[in-house]
Order: C-alpha cells, then structure tokens, then sequence
C-alpha cells in the first residue's frame, strides 16, 4: 500500500488530519422525484411552499451570524426572495414539469451561466446558487446530511456550500473539495475561522475512513501517508503553529509595565464584522466602536432596530468587558448625504460631531434609543465625540434622559449607560475637569492637529500633526491631572495608541489605559512591558 | 415622467453580491420604477431585481445608467448615483 498525493489550491492555510470522511457528492433528493401526479397547481403550491420554508432556515442560519457570514446569508435571501429567480421554475411546471424537476432545471441553466462568467469572482458565486438550490430541493424532498460523523478528519465533497459550512462545527477538523475555489464565499468564512481548507483537487479516489493529511499551507492531501510524510507533516504543523502562536501569546498576556504597574489595552473597531476571529481575551474591553461606517455610503440611515442588533452583537462578544460607543462622528473629514453640511470652507472646525449631533435630533435620538435599548445586554458606555463645552454634554446626557423616559413610558426595557466624551478638541483636554462625564477617551489624532495648527488631511504640513510632540503630550497631560481631579476614567484611542513606539510617550503622560487596532495588541503590550517610568 | 443619469462604476471587484444587495435593498425603498442598464439604449432591467443586477456581471469601470418614473423619481437616481459614487460604502470612514 502506498501513499498518494493530490495537490489542490490554497483556500484557507492549516493542517489537519485523520479519516477521511468522503461526502455524498450529489445534492439531496436531486433525481428523486415525488411519486404523485404532475398537477401544475400543486406543484407550483409544493414549490412556493419549499421556497418559503428555505428562506426561514437561511434566515434562522443567518440570525447567528455577523459580519462576512451574515452578509453572504444576506444576499443568499435577496436572491430566493427575488421573482425573477423562481419564475423559470414556475414556467417551467406549467409545461409539466414537477416542483423538483422545474427548480432543478432552472437553478442548472443559473449555475451553468455563473460558472461560464470570465470573471473568477462571479463564476465563484455559482457556489452560493448551488446552496440556495439544495436548500429549496431539501425542503421539497427532505434529507441531506446531518451532522458530520464522529471521528471525521478531513471532510471530502465536490464542493461546499455556504451554509452547509455554517452549520457544522468544523473544530479539528479540514475540508478537502475536489472542486470549489478560493474566492469564494465559503473560502472567506474558513479562513476567517482558521479552518484549513484545499480547493481544486480535482478527482481523489479515497476509501471511506481512509487516513489522511491535510497540509492547507503547501495544498496537499495526502492519502494513507507513510512514516517520512507523517514527519515531515508534524514539522511543517509544528512550524506553522509557533508562528500563529507566538503572535498570539503576546496579545494574551496581560499588559504591566517594567515597573509593575497594569496598564488596560482596549480595542478599536468599526463593525462587528471586525470581531468575527477574535478572542475577547487579548483585551480588557473595546475602548472604541465607530458608529459611522453603519452610517456612512447608504442611501438612507439605518434604523433603530438595525443599529441596536449591531450594539448588541458587540456587547455579546464582549460579555462583561465594557464597551465604549462613540455616537455618530460625521463631517470634518467623514461626509455623510444628507446628513453632513456641504461647501463648508473648514469642514475640520465645523458643523461635526456632537455638534452636528445636536443639530439633528431626530437622526440622533435614533441612535440613542438604540443604545439604551443595547445597555443592559452588556458593560455599555457612550461617549460623544468633537466636545468642546460642558453645555453640549448637559444637552447630550439630557437627550438620553428624555428617550430613557420615553422608553419606560411605553415599558421598554433600557438603561442608561455610562456617559463620556472624545478629549480631542484643546478645550477639553486642557480643562477636562469642567465637564460633567462619566469617563474621557483622547482623540490623539484630531487633538495634535488643533494643537499643531496643521490638518491630518494636508501632505504638506500632516507631519507637523505628531502626537509625540511635547505640545501635544502636554496637552495629554493636563487632561490625565484633570480626569484624576474628576475621580473619572481616561484613555487614548487614536493611531498613536496602536504605535509601539510612542507607548512609552504616551505611558509618560500618566496614561494607563490605551486603545489600539485589534492587530497591534501584541506589539503595544510588548512595548507597556518594556517601559520603565523615570521618577522625577 | 422619467429622470436618468448615469455614473461610473469604481468598485475593484464590479458589481459582485455586496454591493449589489446594497444596490437593490435601496431602490426597493423607493416607490418609483428603477431601471438599470449599461449603456443608454439598454436593456433596461428592474433595479430591484438582485437577479438581474447580478446578472450583468458588471466589471469596474462600466458605467451605469439608472431610470426612474414615478413619485420620488428624482430621488431614487440621486440616491443611487450617490451610493455608486461612495463606492458602496466600502471605502472606509
């Protein structure tokens, strides 16, 4: 008995191994066809029907998932929803055809079109089209595999649908498809899961349960290997995880300076998308959540009951970590139709954040009604960003108080979260004790460029806009002295935060919480190790 | 009465399921009758068809031409020439 090889492409780097379990490779109940009469009423009905019911069980998958999962599930839906999609189907059984028949039809002559496109991209949504044909044909005829069987290794089908991938637990275990391709949807949700994956194989003639290897990274599968090639396999594993590891392990550490001081590492992030492959415990919370990608590039703004999913989705993954949401920070450099001001001639000194905020109540009572609501899921704070006068934070708290009332009057469960502000405007950060919050966060790049007098968006004068300028770290200072005068909480989120080499500045100031990008953790923790404070 | 107008397509990857859901989910806001074509004579096809969007496998740098008529015509094509034009969003804020 020898070994065989098969090479493949690359769709998600890992290894795995064990028995090959090899999937049926035809779709569920395909060919089989309902033994009654072809009355078209009826079929159309069983069709309908079956369209109806896989919509509900996309919707269900789709209801667990955020991020790039959701939104493949998304598109999913808004493709079975669309009649253009089933009406060939439809025509087709009233020329006689069954329910099965008719969809099976209809949904080959789709693929087929996908998989001919010259573009990778689309020839790799075929995949998707394949999904929402099985989904119809399972609830039209029953069947299709449960759950994988105990034991299983390396998983090996032709292809692999997105919602099939969704709905196993893949722990430990590789994918192996003979065709499939590494652009496409479900290749994006292995990776971002870290489970190793080979497309393209072509034909592997495996026994059921036959040992096997998976080497992802180099596009192996290796059927009933011998000794060197399980060696070699352990090497190159073993090579693989110290790298994954090791950036790892840094991020997990908890974050003490050289002086044994703990200092809290916080994350920055944009949309719960973001949180999909991370592990909460690189992080004592999330020190900044950016409301404005929910806001910014669509035609309409999303509604409360969109943006109090996306807050709890957030709050979920943190558990009892807090999270810190800063409400909508549109204009100087973020525009946003319909919302911001056009034409202004100093977009970075205008109508921006929370003043903007307060000047459209209606968009911002949304928010906040959706924040209260979110509040009791989880450690919420909120803060309000471009404050420069303790007036707009009493207005700020006063609009959570109005909504809050509002939300009992109608017996809506809520809280009202912790409530803070952005130090970014030179105001604040020089006389933060004046301001009546529950916590600050410095924002390092906007405030450097009001205390340089140079603009973040000009290449000429940009690099004057440094954080680590003593002007700047000055102005740092005075709002740590002012937040300890306050009894309050301070930290930083801008870039500066996730720079190892301006921690030690930062550290300097008497900072002792940082905010950086979810990637930098690592690096930022070596760095609050290393520092030594000098006593002055 | 009919308004049209037409914008360019800068989307690295065309106009692929993202932005095409974003694409349909807006015109379906929309009272009026969207269409969307690739060029002036057409074929026009319904703009919230995500089917039919998808269809066109559209690359970057086609130019799209939408038509609306209807109520809030004019609003549909300035909306979504303005969601053409942010890219979708994707550009990052």
């Amino acid at each position: 008995m020898s070994s065989r090889i098969f090479a493949g492409q690359c769709a998600s780097a890992g290894f795995a191994e064990g028995p090959v379990h090899v999937a049926r490779s035809a779709p569920a109940g395909a060919v089989r066809h309902a033994p009654h009469q072809c009355d078209a009423d009826s079929e159309r009905a069983r069709l309908a029907g079956a369209v109806e019911t896989a919509l509900a069980a996309i919707a269900a998958l789709m209801a667990q998932q955020v991020g790039e999962a959701a939104e493949i599930l998304e598109f999913q839906t808004a493709m079975l929803a669309d009649e253009a999609l089933t009406e060939p189907a439809f025509a087709a059984i009233s020329q006689g055809a069954s329910a099965g028949e008719a969809w099976s039809g209809s949904m080959a002559a789709m693929i087929g079109d996908y998989e001919a496109a010259e573009d990778d991209y689309f020839r790799a949504r075929a995949s998707d089209l394949a999904d929402i044909r099985d989904a119809v044909l399972q609830a039209l005829h029953g069947g299709g595999e449960a759950d994988l069987p105990p034991g299983c290794g390396i998983y090996l089908a032709e292809d692999l649908t997105p919602s099939r991938f969704l709905s196993l637990d893949w722990t430990g275990k590789g994918i192996a498809l003979i065709k499939g391709s590494a652009t496409s949807h479900v290749a994006m949700l292995a990776r971002s899961r870290q489970i190793p994956m080979v497309v393209n194989l072509g034909e592997v003639p495996a026994r059921q349960g036959e040992a096997a290897l998976l080497d992802a990274a180099a596009a192996h599968l290796i059927l009933d290997p011998d000794t060197a090639e399980r060696r070699d396999f352990a090497d190159a594993e073993q090579a693989f995880r110290a790298v994954r590891t090791e950036k790892d392990l840094d991020a997990l550490r908890p974050a003490v300076t050289g002086d044994g001081e703990a200092v809290s590492v916080l994350i920055n992030i944009a949309d719960p998308s973001e949180l999909v492959d991370l592990d909460p415990a690189i992080c004592d919370g999330i020190g900044l959540v950016r409301t404005e990608l929910m806001f910014s590039g669509r035609g309409n703004l999303p509604d409360e009951e969109e943006q109090f999913a996306a807050y709890r989705t957030i709050l979920d993954w943190a558990g009892n970590r807090p999270v810190i949401i800063r409400s909508l920070d549109a204009g100087g450099d973020k525009p946003i139709p319909g919302y911001t001001l056009d034409g202004e001639t100093n977009p970075f000194l205008g109508l921006r954040g929370v003043r903007l905020s307060l000047r459209r109540p209606d968009v911002f009572r949304q928010q906040i009604r959706a924040l209260l609501r979110a509040a009791p899921f989880g450690a919420l704070k909120v803060m309000a960003p471009m404050v420069s006068t303790p007036d707009e934070m009493r207005a700020v708290r006063g609009l959570f108080e109005s909504e809050a009332d509002d939300l009992a009057r109608n017996a809506l469960p809520y809280k009202i979260p912790d409530l803070g502000m952005m130090v970014e405007v030179p105001a604040a950060a020089y006389l933060f004790d004046r301001f009546n919050v529950d916590f600050g966060s410095i924002g390092s790049n906007d405030l450097a460029q009001y205390i340089m007098a140079a603009g973040r968006d000009s290449a000429e004068v940009s690099n004057l806009a440094r954080t680590d300028d003593p002007a700047v770290l000055h102005a740092i200072a005075a709002a740590v002295e002012g937040a300890k005068r306050r009894g309050v909480s301070l930290s930083l989120c801008g870039d500066a935060a996730s720079d190892p080499a301006l921690v030690p500045a930062l550290l300097g100031t008497g900072l002792r919480a940082l905010s950086c990008a979810p990637r930098a953790v690592g690096a930022v923790k070596r760095a609050i190790g290393a520092y030594r404070g000098i006593e002055a | 009465m009919t308004t049209s107008a037409c914008v360019l397509l800068r989307h690295d990857v065309g106009l692929h399921a993202r932005p095409s859901v974003k694409l349909t989910k807006l015109a379906k806001t929309f009272s009026a009758n969207v269409e969307l074509a690739l060029s002036e004579d057409g074929p026009w096809i319904d703009a919230k068809s995500i089917v039919k969007v998808m269809a066109f496998k559209a690359p970057k740098d086609t130019v799209l031409h939408f038509r609306a008529d209807g109520a809030d015509a004019d609003n549909a094509v300035q909306r979504l020439i303005d969601l053409v034009e942010s890219d979708f969003g994707e550009g990052g804020v």
